[in-house]
């Protein structure tokens, strides 16, 4: 019996290469034949498309405002010159042309403030007294009638600034009595948490459209006599009641995940109710759902287009107005619809994003 | 140090949480009561000083106006009852149809965001992104643009196959129904039964020997078999009703209006992309651990995802999915925007045409709480029995 001589078995290829960009192809496109017939059939369809489409929107598009250009163009181009031509009017409504500064001066602020809202320094208590100022100082620019601006009625108001003002408005309002609603649901009052829920499933349970409605066609008969409300303010509390039902379950999902022993803890310390949910509930509860609650404004802002159902001219009515009085360029209405589009997609996309950033920055305390 | 005992609490004072909570909830109801009373009476007086009738009783009379399209025959001269009934109907045609495409597509997107192939993951994020950030109302517009301005005028529609397509929406052949379509019917029918049953079978076989077996693929199987069959007892019957392209209109065959097309089209596109994030989501709060375990056990790929990951994702999807559907069903009410006769649209024109606004928000709201209610039930139905079953 020989002792076992050590036999070595022959050393392992080495791994193919695993970084780079011809590895990243072969994993993520190429893997198998699956991968690969399908990444075959997609990119050529892409390739087939998007150059067709490079090709009507930007090469072959016509940008000046000249409507024999845009004519010859049509089929194979796009016809921004529709926009070249009516951005004034699409963008600010039907507020007086040589006053247009106001709106615009109104909205970048009404920006700003938004923007500034966003960010964790400037969520300070004194944040809501900006934003009365803010909101007295975008009234004053837009209503004008003193400070020798002249006076513009709210039936001329209309655009960007008006999706702005509906949008940036009713979410602030909405807020306290979302707060208010969402601390009352969870009430251990049996009438006060009757209300909340009857108020917000009621709410959740019908269309934007039929609030609407209701704000425009039955809210002046709710009135005592000889009280007649601006349609802008009727249509403004009629969202605002509407987003504050959604803001409210919003807040509720960020209070029931609050623990139970952090509200017994504050009763130990001898805290009153709303010192309890002051000081130890809500500023869990609300820097939880700031993610959801940023969503929220997102499907408000989109939800503010469906005022031009009853005749506001926001941006999608501008839109509308601005080129359906013109027979000329109506049948470049499209490219109009895609602007705005555009618009619409930037303000929402970035906030999406925004509220993505807030996530990981909430969920980083989580994080080993 | 003496010890005190604590004060004799008092019921009726304000220090005693209880009693404060009945001043509160007692000022609550009287607040909200007067708030009522105020509103209703203010009504009651304007309509008095306005002369606007109330009450219901206009629902009887003939509505005086007709409805461009309806899944049963109305006249002008027939009761608003029955145009709100139609415009019901149409609500619930797009939204049922709304609800299963979008379904479909949202499913495969959400699936599609997991996919090894990169090209198909980053078109599914594209498509999530365009299109959950522009307004529905918008992309609406857009669709019914579409419709009724690129495609051809309905004298010289595109025919594609035994289809045709124009301003005036889509034309399509439909089955003429003779005597030999019910026994197509009949063998559905049956399909369906027996599906049914092997289903019951196999999961008790499963339970009972751990041998799983197709649940999908044979029932379907099981389904399209019998119809064929039945439809060949039947005779086989091929008449089809072929639209026809006439002088001025294309004649025959079934149709569907630009208006439930840009609308269908619309919700879908929009909703899919809400409902792909809802099933990604889903599939990404499995652990990983999951799977792994399953293939530790020996479950290869397919049965893997039935029986380990569906179940654990459909938990978190179905509550979501139920907002969806009652999303898309909420935002049908946009059809006023671009003329389909949906319920919203009946009752502004009836509205118009009567001044009876309170009614027919009264009645709008009412149909839509409904449906919600409806759905919501439904939905918690699906959801206990998907839930986690705990002692």
């Amino acid at each position: 019996m020989s002792a076992p001589t050590f036999q070595p078995i022959p050393p392992r290829p080495a791994p193919t290469n695993t970084e780079g960009l011809l590895a990243w192809l072969r994993s993520n496109l190429f893997g198998d034949w699956k991968t690969a017939s399908s990444t075959i059939i997609l990119g050529g369809l892409l390739l087939w498309f998007v150059p067709q489409f490079l090709n009507w929107s930007l090469v072959s598009a016509v940008w000046a405002p000249d409507l024999k250009a845009c004519r010859a163009a049509e089929g194979f181009g796009a016809c921004w010159g529709v926009v070249a031509e009516k951005n004034r009017l699409i963008i600010f409504g039907r507020y007086p042309f040589e006053q247009q500064w106001r709106p615009l001066v109104a909205t970048l602020l009404m920006l700003a403030m938004l923007v500034a809202s966003c960010m964790r320094p400037f969520w300070k208590p004194w944040l809501a007294g900006a934003w009365l100022a803010v909101l007295v100082i975008f009234f004053v620019l837009m209503y004008g009638n003193t400070l020798g601006l002249a006076k513009v009625e709210t039936d001329r108001w209309g655009g960007l600034p008006l999706t702005i003002l509906l949008s940036a408005l009713s979410i602030v309002m909405a807020f306290p009595i979302a707060l208010v609603v969402a601390l009352g649901r969870r009430s251990d009052l049996p009438a006060i948490r009757a209300f909340c829920t009857i108020y917000v499933e009621l709410i959740r349970g019908v269309p934007l459209i039929s609030v609407l409605f209701m704000a425009s066609f039955m809210f002046p008969l709710f009135m005592p006599q000889g009280l007649t409300i601006d349609v802008l303010i009727r249509v403004l509390v009629g969202i605002t009641l509407f987003a504050a039902a959604y803001l409210a379950e919003v807040i509720r999902g960020g209070l029931q995940a609050i623990p139970k022993g952090q509200i017994e803890a504050a009763a130990t310390l001898g805290l009153s109710y709303w010192q309890t949910q002051r000081k130890i509930v809500l500023p869990q509860a609300l820097a939880m759902v700031v993610p959801s609650i940023v969503n929220s404004f997102i499907s408000i802002f989109k939800d503010t287009s469906l005022v031009s159902i009853v005749s506001l001219y926001e941006l999608t009515g501008a839109l509308d107005m601005a080129i359906n009085a013109d027979a000329n360029w109506k049948p470049f209405k499209l490219q109009g619809y895609l602007f705005i589009a555009l618009i619409y997609f930037i303000f929402c996309f970035s906030m999406s994003r925004y509220s993505q950033w807030v996530e990981k920055q909430v969920n980083i305390s989580k994080q080993r | 140090m003496s010890l005190k005992s604590p004060p004799k609490k008092n019921k009726w004072s304000w220090r005693s949480q209880a009693f404060r909570g009945l001043v509160y909830q007692l000022v609550a109801i009287a607040v909200i009561g007067l708030m009522v009373w105020f509103l209703a009476s203010n009504t009651l007086y304007n309509m008095r000083v306005r002369g606007i009738q109330s009450g219901f009783d206009f629902l009887s009379q003939p509505a005086g106006f007709s409805i461009g399209e309806s899944l049963f025959p109305f006249d002008s001269a027939e009761s608003y009852w029955r145009a709100f009934g139609v415009g019901l109907s149409n609500t619930l045609r797009v939204a049922v149809v709304g609800i299963i495409f979008a379904t479909l597509l949202g499913t495969l997107l959400g699936v599609g965001r997991f996919s090894r192939n990169a090209l198909v993951r980053g078109l599914c994020s594209a498509y999530v992104e365009c299109f959950r950030n522009i307004p529905v109302l918008l992309q609406l517009l857009m669709w019914y643009l579409v419709m009724t301005e690129v495609f051809p005028p309905i004298q010289d529609a595109w025919k594609v196959g035994p289809f045709f397509l124009s301003k005036g929406g889509v034309n399509f052949p439909i089955p003429v129904w003779q005597a030999g379509q019910a026994w197509a019917a009949a063998g559905l029918v049956a399909g369906v039964l027996l599906a049914w049953a092997y289903r019951l079978w196999a999961k008790q076989r499963f339970e009972a020997t751990g041998i799983a077996r197709s649940m999908v693929w044979a029932p379907m199987a099981l389904v399209v078999v019998t119809g064929l069959l039945g439809w060949l007892v039947g005779g086989a019957p091929t008449v089809m009703n072929m639209p026809v392209k006439g002088e001025f209109s294309v004649e025959n065959g079934g149709a569907l209006t630009p208006e439930f097309l840009a609308i269908l089209l619309g919700l879908t596109i929009y909703t899919a992309a809400f409902i792909a994030e809802v099933v990604r989501s889903g599939i990404a709060s499995v652990p990983a651990g999951q799977g792994e375990a399953a293939a530790a056990l020996g479950l290869d790929r397919r049965l893997e995802i039935r029986l380990v990951m569906l179940p654990q994702a459909l938990r978190v999807i179905i509550p979501p999915m139920t907002n969806q559907y009652l999303n898309l069903t909420k935002n049908s009410s946009l059809a006023v925007a671009i003329g389909y006769p949906d319920i919203v649209s009946i009752a502004n024109t009836a509205m118009n045409q009567t001044g009876r606004a309170v009614e027919c928000i009264a009645i709008l709201m009412a149909v839509y709480l409904s449906i919600s209610l409806l759905t919501s039930v439904l939905m918690n139905w699906y959801n206990a029995r998907v839930a986690i079953k705990e002692r």
